[in-house]
């Protein structure tokens, strides 16, 4: 996990660039994040005479405080992030959530040492932002995932890390894939513990099994 | 309903029965494959254990609702004819209602051609949650009280590769901190040992790299569960108990459709999933997207990107069996 901080975050995007040229799902990806229309993320595969898409779930809507007041209707008053962000001062050495007592009392933090506004856009806090300044929408988090998770991202984009579903024959079907996000929750990214389900109850098909002995 | 026998030019079993024309007396199966499984039949009576036995002797003795006269004069799979398929099907679609309450489809997808099938999984990723045997249970229609599937989940120390060793009955909180989980099941090996020791060619592999069982084939002698060095093959101890409404319709003569008792089953990576196209029931469920399946042959898929970049192992390799199912861990 060190080697991923050692990794400076620009040489990672640099390398995931370079990497794209060689897998279209990557260059188109990255063409969609160089500028193009916030859509539905949806794109082409491998150019094989495949006729199905790949389609990359949606990262988050671009969130809102609620502010914990009702309106007429019962219905939350949420603010945008920006409404009280243009006026204060941006806290670029906050790593922590230990010392949120006004406005985000209660979020959970757990990732590396980054401070908040590694991801947080400064300068405009209904957004996130990239090492070179360039911001990035909620719904394209992943762009800022890749950024520093250069090896997760290429495993990713090879169908080998964040799972899937519909087919592996993309000449027979569709095929989904998770957003980072549906899986690391950005603030504490660590798989959260879970309890099993369905203990085998077999009696005799587990030989050697030393729970049975 | 026809009676598949009469179609065949090997119809008269050569025996003193009566096997022709669906009458109902008991009588072997029809033709040369029938009398060598016959004799195997009476040869393990003495031998094995009473679910077997019981399984070996019950078609000689009675036909029993379940055991259908049509059923029990079927030829081997490879032998049937389209028709006699579609025949088959028809019979056990009607079984299906009329012992489960169920409307099933059951279809015969055949290997796609150049396709070979493999799958891996990412240990440093899986978290033993056990949510793959789960899917399995479900999707293929597996016995419900005893939480039958075809994989096995062990809790694995770290440093030890040793699967024999691991634990399946865990039951906390995952992952452990000191522990590792490793999903095993049907490694669809190269040399499969359980097709090698059956006696009667009810298992074989197909050409996509499944191992399937013709299971109206299978006499239940269970050799082929202690032929495999995986633990990957299920015996049938009870007929199956599935509540009409769980039952998955969308089954393969080959896969998951209901299962006779006293029958051999088996992981077949979902081929009436894949061999349509679509990704097996236990990658589909796996929360944390430790699996990878596709097609070997395909130089850009999937399989083959893991197999490229990454340390994949095999279990027992020195068995020699070439498993089509790796493991690698990241890094
Ligand atoms: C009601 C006013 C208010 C709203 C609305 C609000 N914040 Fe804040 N935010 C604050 C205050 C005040 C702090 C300073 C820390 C503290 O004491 O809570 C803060 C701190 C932060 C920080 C830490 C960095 C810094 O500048 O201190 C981040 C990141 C942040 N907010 C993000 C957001 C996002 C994202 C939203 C929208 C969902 C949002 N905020 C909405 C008041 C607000
Ligand atoms: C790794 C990048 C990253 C870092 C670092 C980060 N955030 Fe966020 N934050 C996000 C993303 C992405 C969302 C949108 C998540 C969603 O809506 O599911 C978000 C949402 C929020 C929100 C609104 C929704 C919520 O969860 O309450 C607040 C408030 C917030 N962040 C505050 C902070 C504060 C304070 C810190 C530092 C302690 C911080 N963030 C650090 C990426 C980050
Ligand atoms: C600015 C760089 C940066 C960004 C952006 C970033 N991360 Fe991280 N991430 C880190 C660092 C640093 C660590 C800590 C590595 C360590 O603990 O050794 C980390 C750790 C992780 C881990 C491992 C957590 C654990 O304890 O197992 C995951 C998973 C992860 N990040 C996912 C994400 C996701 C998803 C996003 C996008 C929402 C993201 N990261 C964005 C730098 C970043
Ligand atoms: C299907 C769920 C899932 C999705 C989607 C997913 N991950 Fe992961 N990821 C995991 C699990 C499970 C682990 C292993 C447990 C852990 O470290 O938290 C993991 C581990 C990681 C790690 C730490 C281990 C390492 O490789 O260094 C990083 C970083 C990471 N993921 C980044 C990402 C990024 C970036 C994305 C989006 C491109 C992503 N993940 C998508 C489930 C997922």
């Amino acid at each position: 996990m060190s080697r991923l901080l050692k990794q400076h975050p620009s040489l990672a995007w640099i390398a995931l660039v370079g990497f794209a040229t060689l897998c279209s799902l990557a260059v188109v990806w990255a063409q969609k994040n160089l500028g193009a229309a916030e859509s539905a993320p949806v794109m082409k595969s491998r150019p094989k005479a495949e006729k199905h898409l790949v389609a990359i779930k949606p990262g988050p809507p671009t969130p809102r405080l609620d502010t914990g007041l009702k309106d007429a209707q019962g219905r939350a008053i949420t603010a945008a992030c920006s409404t009280c962000h243009s006026t204060t001062t941006p806290n670029t050495m906050r790593n922590t959530a230990h010392d949120l007592f006004q406005a985000h009392r209660g979020l959970s933090y757990a990732h590396g040492n980054l401070t908040c506004l590694s991801c947080h856009n400064a300068k405009d806090y209904d957004a996130l932002h990239l090492a070179d300044g360039r911001s990035v929408a909620f719904p394209d988090v992943m762009t800022l995932c890749a950024q520093c998770h250069g090896t997760a991202m290429r495993d990713y984009l090879h169908g080998s890390h964040g799972g899937m579903n519909g087919h592996w024959d993309l000449s027979k079907g569709p095929r989904v894939r998770n957003n980072c996000v549906n899986c690391h929750d950005p603030h504490h990214p660590e798989f959260p513990l879970v309890r099993p389900v369905l203990p085998p109850r077999d009696r005799i098909s587990v030989p050697n099994v030393p729970a049975e002995h | 309903m026809n009676d598949p026998a009469p179609a065949s030019p090997k119809t008269p079993c050569g025996g003193n029965c009566s096997c022709s024309g669906g009458s109902t007396n008991a009588s072997p199966p029809p033709g040369d494959d029938g009398s060598t499984r016959r004799a195997v039949l009476k040869g393990l009576g003495a031998t094995l254990g009473v679910a077997a036995y019981a399984k070996a002797l019950a078609p000689l003795t009675e036909l029993t609702k379940e055991t259908s006269m049509d059923e029990f004069l079927q030829k081997h799979y490879k032998e049937l004819s389209k028709d006699e398929i579609a025949t088959v099907i028809t019979r056990l679609t009607q079984e299906a209602k009329e012992q489960y309450g169920a409307d099933v489809t059951i279809s015969d997808p055949k290997p796609q051609e150049g396709v070979k099938f493999g799958y891996a999984l990412n240990l440093s990723i899986c978290n033993g949650c056990r949510k793959c045997a789960e899917a399995c249970h479900l999707e293929n229609n597996h016995d419900r009280p005893s939480h039958q599937s075809y994989i096995r989940v062990f809790e694995m120390t770290k440093g030890s590769m040793d699967f024999e060793k691991g634990n399946v009955h865990y039951d906390h909180p995952v992952p452990q901190p000191d522990k590792y989980y490793m999903p095993v099941q049907c490694q669809q090996c190269e040399h499969p040992p359980c097709v090698d020791v059956c006696p009667v060619e009810a298992t074989w592999k197909e050409k996509d790299g499944i191992v399937v069982v013709d299971y109206n084939w299978c006499i239940g002698c269970r050799y082929c569960e202690a032929a495999c060095p995986y633990h990957a093959r299920r015996f049938n101890w009870q007929k199956p108990q599935i509540p009409a409404p769980e039952i998955n319709p969308d089954q393969s003569y080959l896969s998951n459709r209901i299962r006779p008792q006293g029958v051999m089953e088996k992981c077949t990576f979902c081929l009436h999933r894949t061999r349509n196209g679509r990704l097996p029931a236990c990658l589909e469920a796996c929360p944390t997207g430790a699996r990878v399946f596709g097609d070997l042959n395909d130089p850009a898929s999937e399989v083959r990107y893991v197999l490229e970049n990454k340390r994949v192992f095999v279990l027992k390799e020195e068995l020699g069996l070439k498993p089509q199912f790796f493991y690698f861990f990241d890094e």
